[in-house]
Order: C-alpha cells, then sequence, then structure tokens
C-alpha cells in the first residue's frame, strides 16, 4: 500500500474539514468500546484471562524462532508448502507465482491486512487475474477503490448512503438506506464468485506450531468460503502470529473477539491444517502459507518488541480519541490508531512517519483495554526520544526544547521566569479566568479556553509553607 | 527462497542475542483462567447458543429427530428440501416428508442438516471437522443449518474440545470449524446483520439419549 505517513499533519487536518466523515466518525465510532465494555463485564474474571494471554505471546516472542521452524515442519508433515518473505514484494512474487503454477484465473479474498501492506491485490490485477475481495467492508472499499480506515472494521468511514451510490453504480441497483437489502445484494453479487473461484486467500490470525495449522477468525463465513470451495488456498501472513499450541488459541480467543466486537465469539472460528482429507468432498488440493516479515524480525530485542505481541483487534483505535476524531485513513498507512502510531514508523522507518507517535495526548486509554498489555504510550514515547535524537523534529520544536532546558535546569531561573509566566497569563486572561487566545498557540485555543493559573506558583507556596513554624 | 527464510531466521536470533534453539521448555501454568463459570453443561449451552442467535429444540432420542426437524422447517415456513451427513441414513426421514439427499451440497440447496463433533458450553459454539461424509460446505452454502447435537457430546470449554479431538481422531483433520450462530456482519454504519456469506439460520438439536 502507499504510505503517505509522512504527510499525517495534512492529511489529518483534511479529515477534521471533511463534514461528511466526521458525522460517519460520530455516528459509528462509539459502539465498540461500548460493546466491549459489555463483553468484558459478561465474564468473571477479564484480567486474569488479559494475564494468560499477554503471557502466552510474550513466551511466543522469547523464541519466535524456534516456533516458527516448529510450525513450518508441522505445516510441511502435512502437505503444506511454507514460504518465507522478507518484504512485501517478496510475498506479491510469491503469491503470483503459486498462482501461475497452478493456472488460476479467478481470485477470492478475504481480509488480510498484510496483504494490504503488500498492496497484492494490485500485483495480481496487473497480471491479468481477477480479485475479488468478500469481506463486506472490504468489498465496499474495492469498489470505491480506497484502502481500509480500521483493521477489523474496514469500511468504518461511509455511510450506507455512500454504499448505496457504490452498489448502485456496480451492481446497477436501484438506490436503497435499508441495510439488510444492502448486504444482501453483496451476498448475491459475491455467492457466484466463491463458487467459480480457483483460488483463495486468506490471512492468519495465528499460526500453530503444535499442529502446523492456521486459524482464522470472522463473522461473515466467508473466510470459511475462500478456504474451503477453492482448489487452491493460500494464507498470507505476519511471521509474529504463531501460538505454540491449540490451547493457547482457545486462550487468545477468550481476549480478542471480546476485546474487538464485543463478542463472546466470532461466529466462526477455522483451524486449517494440510490439504482436503483423502475421500473428502471439499477443502483445496493445494495449500500454502506465506509467512511475511517486511520489517518485523528486526523489533524483536528492540525497544519496540513488545509491539509484536499484537492480535489486531483494534480495541486501541475503538477507544483512542485521536482516531475517533481523525479516522484511519489519516494515519496514511495499513494500520491507524495507538499500533499504527508504533507499527508504521517501526516498518516504514520513522522518518516516514515521523508525526504519528506525536499524535496522541500519552492518555493510555488503548493501554488500558489492550487484551495482550502493550504498552503502547510508553513505545510512542520511545519513537517521540529517538525522533528527537535522531535530530528528526523541525527546527522549531528542538529550538523550543532546547530553549526550556536552558530554562529549567537553573532552579532559580526558573522560579523567577515560571512566576513572571503566571502573572503574564493572569494579566491576559478575561474576566471569566479563561484564556481564549494565546499568542503565538493558536492551536490551542482554536478549540478551547484555557483556564488562567490562579493563586501563587508551587514554589512560592512552598517558600511560604517552610517559613511558617510547623 | 532458502536464503529469505535463512536471513529472516538470521535477523531474529540477532534480535533475540542468541541461537534458534532446537528445544523450548514451555512455561507451566495453570488450568486456564475460566471465562465464566459453566454451572450446568447443556443448560448453559443452550442459553449461549441462544445468545448467538442460534434456536434450540430438544429431544429424547436419536429417532425423533427427523421429526424435530420437520417441525422447524414447516413452523419456520422454510423449505423441505436439502442435504444431510450420511450418518443420519438411517432415521426415518421420509416419513416426516423431508427430501433431504446424502450428498455435498450445491449453492442452491436450502438446507444442510449435519452432526458435530462436539459443543462448547463456555459460548455455546459447534465443533465440525472436515472427513469422509462430513461436508464442511453442508454447514456453509445452504441459508438454513440444523446441526445435531446429542448431550454427551457438549463439553464445558474449547480446551476439552481439543482433548477430545486429540484422543478420539488423533492428528488434526484438515478443518475444524467453530460455528457460533448464523453469519453476520455489521460493515455497514456498525448495523448487525444476520445472514452474511454464510447461514442465515442456525437451528439445534440437542438430544438427549
Amino acid at each position: 500500500m502507499h504510505a503517505t505517513s509522512d504527510r499525517f499533519k495534512s492529511n489529518a487536518r483534511e479529515r477534521l474539514d471533511d463534514a461528511g466523515l466526521q458525522a460517519n466518525l460520530r455516528r459509528f465510532g462509539g459502539g465498540f468500546a461500548e460493546r466491549r465494555r459489555e463483553a468484558v463485564g459478561r465474564v468473571d474474571d477479564f484480567e486474569a484471562l488479559r494475564d494468560r494471554a499477554a503471557a502466552i505471546r510474550t513466551e511466543v516472542l522469547e523464541n519466535l524462532d524456534h516456533w516458527l521452524l516448529a510450525f513450518e515442519a508441522a505445516a510441511q508433515a502435512r502437505g503444506t508448502r511454507v514460504h518465507w518473505a522478507e518484504t512485501g514484494a517478496d510475498a506479491n512474487r510469491i503469491v503470483l507465482e503459486i498462482a501461475r503454477a497452478a493456472g488460476v484465473q479467478r481470485v477470492v479474498k478475504s481480509k488480510s491486512m498484510v496483504s494490504e501492506e503488500s498492496g497484492l491485490n494490485e500485483v495480481l490485477e496487473s497480471a491479468g487475474l481477477t480479485v475479488t475481495e468478500t469481506d463486506l467492508g472490504e468489498y465496499i472499499l474495492q469498489l470505491a477503490g480506497e484502502p481500509p480506515s480500521h483493521i477489523i472494521a474496514p469500511a468504518i468511514h461511509k455511510s450506507r448512503d455512500e454504499v448505496s451510490a457504490l452498489f448502485a453504480e456496480h451492481h446497477h441497483t436501484p438506490p436503497t438506506r435499508d441495510i439488510p437489502v444492502l448486504c444482501e445484494q453483496a451476498r448475491e453479487q459475491l455467492r457466484p464468485r466463491f463458487l467459480a473461484a480457483d483460488m483463495g486467500i486468506s490471512g492468519g490470525n495465528f499460526l500453530i506450531a503444535e499442529t502446523g495449522s492456521v486459524a482464522i477468525v470472522t463473522n461473515e463465513g466467508n473466510g470459511r468460503m475462500v478456504t474451503t470451495l477453492p482448489r487452491v488456498h493460500v494464507a498470507i501472513t505476519g511471521i509474529e502470529k504463531v501460538l505454540p499450541s491449540l490451547d493457547d488459541l482457545a486462550a487468545v480467543l477468550r481476549v480478542l473477539p471480546r476485546s474487538a466486537t464485543g463478542q463472546d465469539i466470532t461466529n466462526y472460528v477455522s483451524v486449517l491444517t494440510g490439504t482436503r482429507d483423502p475421500g473428502a468432498s471439499d477443502g483445496p488440493q493445494e495449500n500454502h502459507v506465506v509467512l511475511v516479515d517486511n520489517g518485523r524480525a528486526r523489533l524483536l530485542g528492540s525497544a519496540l518488541h513488545e509491539a509484536l505481541r499484537c492480535i489486531r483487534c483494534g480495541a486501541c483505535m475503538n477507544h483512542c480519541p485521536v482516531y475517533q476524531n481523525i479516522g484511519g485513513h489519516a494515519y496514511g498507512w495499513v494500520y491507524p490508531g495507538p499500533i499504527g502510531a508504533i507499527l508504521t514508523p517501526a516498518y516504514l522507518g520513522l522518518e516516514n512517519a515521523l508525526d504519528l507517535p506525536q499524535a496522541s495526548t500519552l492518555c493510555a486509554a488503548c493501554e488500558v483495554v489492550c487484551p495482550v498489555r502493550i504498552p503502547l504510550p510508553e513505545l510512542m514515547r520511545v519513537l517521540r526520544e529517538e525522533s528527537f535524537s535522531r535530530g528528526l523534529r523541525p527546527w522549531h520544536e528542538r529550538l523550543s526544547i532546547r530553549l526550556w532546558r536552558w530554562l529549567a535546569l537553573p532552579p532559580r531561573l526558573y522560579g523567577v521566569a515560571s512566576g513572571v509566566a503566571v502573572r503574564m497569563l493572569r494579566a491576559l486572561a478575561g474576566r471569566d479566568g479563561l484564556l481564549h487566545r494565546l499568542p503565538g498557540l493558536d492551536g490551542w485555543t482554536e478549540g478551547r479556553d484555557m483556564p488562567a493559573p490562579q493563586g501563587r506558583t508551587f514554589r512560592e507556596q512552598w517558600r511560604q509553607r517552610a517559613r511558617r513554624p510547623s | 527462497m532458502s536464503d529469505a527464510r535463512a536471513r529472516i531466521l538470521a535477523r531474529m536470533s540477532q534480535g533475540l542475542g542468541r541461537p534458534c534453539p532446537d528445544t523450548v521448555a514451555r512455561v507451566q501454568r495453570e488450568d486456564a483462567p475460566m471465562a465464566r463459570q459453566v454451572v450446568h453443561h447443556v443448560a448453559d449451552f443452550i442459553a449461549r447458543a441462544h445468545a448467538l442467535q442460534s434456536t434450540t429444540d430438544r429431544v429424547a432420542d436419536m429417532a425423533a429427530v427427523p421429526a424435530a426437524v420437520a417441525r422447524y422447517l414447516r413452523t419456520a415456513h422454510l423449505p423441505l428440501q436439502g442435504v444431510m451427513w450420511p450418518q443420519f441414513a438411517d432415521l426415518d426421514w421420509v416419513a416426516q416428508g423431508l427430501a433431504l439427499e446424502m450428498r455435498a451440497p450445491q449453492s442452491d440447496d436450502r438446507t444442510g442438516v449435519t452432526g458435530c463433533f462436539c459443543a462448547i458450553a463456555e459460548t455455546g459454539t459447534l465443533l465440525l471437522h472436515s472427513g469422509v461424509g462430513l461436508s464442511a460446505a453442508a454447514s456453509l452454502l445452504p441459508e438454513t443449518h440444523v446441526a445435531v447435537v446429542p448431550v454427551a457430546r457438549i463439553v464445558t470449554r474449547m480446551e476439552q474440545a481439543f482433548a477430545l479431538l486429540r484422543s478420539e481422531v488423533g492428528s488434526v483433520p484438515r478443518a475444524l470449524n467453530f460455528i457460533s450462530g448464523p453469519s453476520r456482519t455489521a460493515d455497514i454504519e456498525q448495523t448487525i446483520v444476520i445472514g452474511a456469506h454464510g447461514p442465515r439460520r442456525v437451528h439445534l438439536i440437542v438430544v438427549d439419549g
């Protein structure tokens, strides 16, 4: 996917000025958080379930190479062909070679964020293959020619009217505001494509080392279709997705759907191993897994290591006030929200996503809900530090930080300066005690007032107290 | 490709600061923390299946299954046509006026009658696995999926389903499909719509004997 993460500020500004998008974000944004809260309330001890999931993911990453090799051996023993791709481009080439060797014409895809990283569809289409996204949200976006704006609800930024207009244009159906009717139209359009496809491409939520299986978590049933009906199945997934055993899968599944959509379990969980059972009436005759690195391996052991625990539930973005105001596209790459603010600079280079780790007040709502307890604000802070120490921040920001240091290090100078600043702010405030404008810092006061400091400074109070007999 | 594999593995062991180990000891953990205590297998399974918008019926023995299927289809005004897994061949379907064939489904078959490997009380979930006579498409293509669930096959949680699989089947079959209610989507305006690509209805016939 073509990244625009280096233009975050103008992307965000554009989205804030987009009245239609703002209305959609307001209307659809809050549901996830509410449903998660209800789902968490239905279990006895969700915190213990999170601890278990986090511990399993932590344990896997400590020996990720070992578990990947164990997965590979078990998968190969079942006839799965395992491919290793260093980059997204390598992954695309591998999938195209598989398709060509198998004489594939028609491809159906269920949702895969890794294939969004690599821009797989474009590559397959320019090689003359027909590719259909079958997840409803992804299908809508394929018609619209847009990337996803959320990792589990890709078309959350679109209203029913926009979907209806797209369907009317592509399906030649009358426009409708009836959501079930729109879903029915997609079902009718896509059913024949499932049946006619030569190849199904899926993502992989997890790889199971014990059995060499790929586990896929879905609601619509399209994931089952693309892995059951076509004669070739290719799963494309990141190298960090391994779990040692099926029991680990059970443990992690207790937190994934609850954190994502607020479901106790998704409608379908499929654990797929090897090729069609001898004598069975369905299942692919040929089965491949493409393990994609694309920047992941070098995070192991780094300051961002813990980000690899991510199980892609989307809870961090669903609870992020920044995401809720600008939507996913502003982040400019595949993964939006807090996890995107870490993964995008980690995978594409900090210089290509400089403002993403800054796009947070470090309120920590993301960390509070992360099912595998990734310290997201801390990782954003690590990236902020790195961007400063590598001299990547703009000159005026570096200058202000130097000035601040010069002022803050000598205590006496700081005391005098803060005393002056407090009095100046008070003088600038209106009669209501609020600052409506801060000269030079218009951005801060554009949408809100700042209360002027009241009373004495902390240091003045401290001195006064020290003089008073205790 | 083997070069890519070697380079990826080298990056990983470099990051982790040690050569790739041949064996790794797992951390021993107590039984998984329970998501909701399952008090009563059958009652909890049925209650949670309802929460997933599956419907249920309960019959005394296998012989009563065809009548239950017919009752369900007639009450819901659904066609009495479809496919079934061959394990139900001995039951008397014709007497109930049902035209169920023992074959893999076509896209226009209306009902798929399947068994299940086991069912999981914790979430109201069915586990079906692939194999000869166990068409996976039968629980996917028809718009109505009817599953027969013997009470003796209801386990408490997913780990027990895996344990049962290891002891009864050995190696995992090609597909394990955990099914929790009819297919659904919320991709348009976060509005839940039942019947996305898979079945619109899942009806469970719980069999006591």
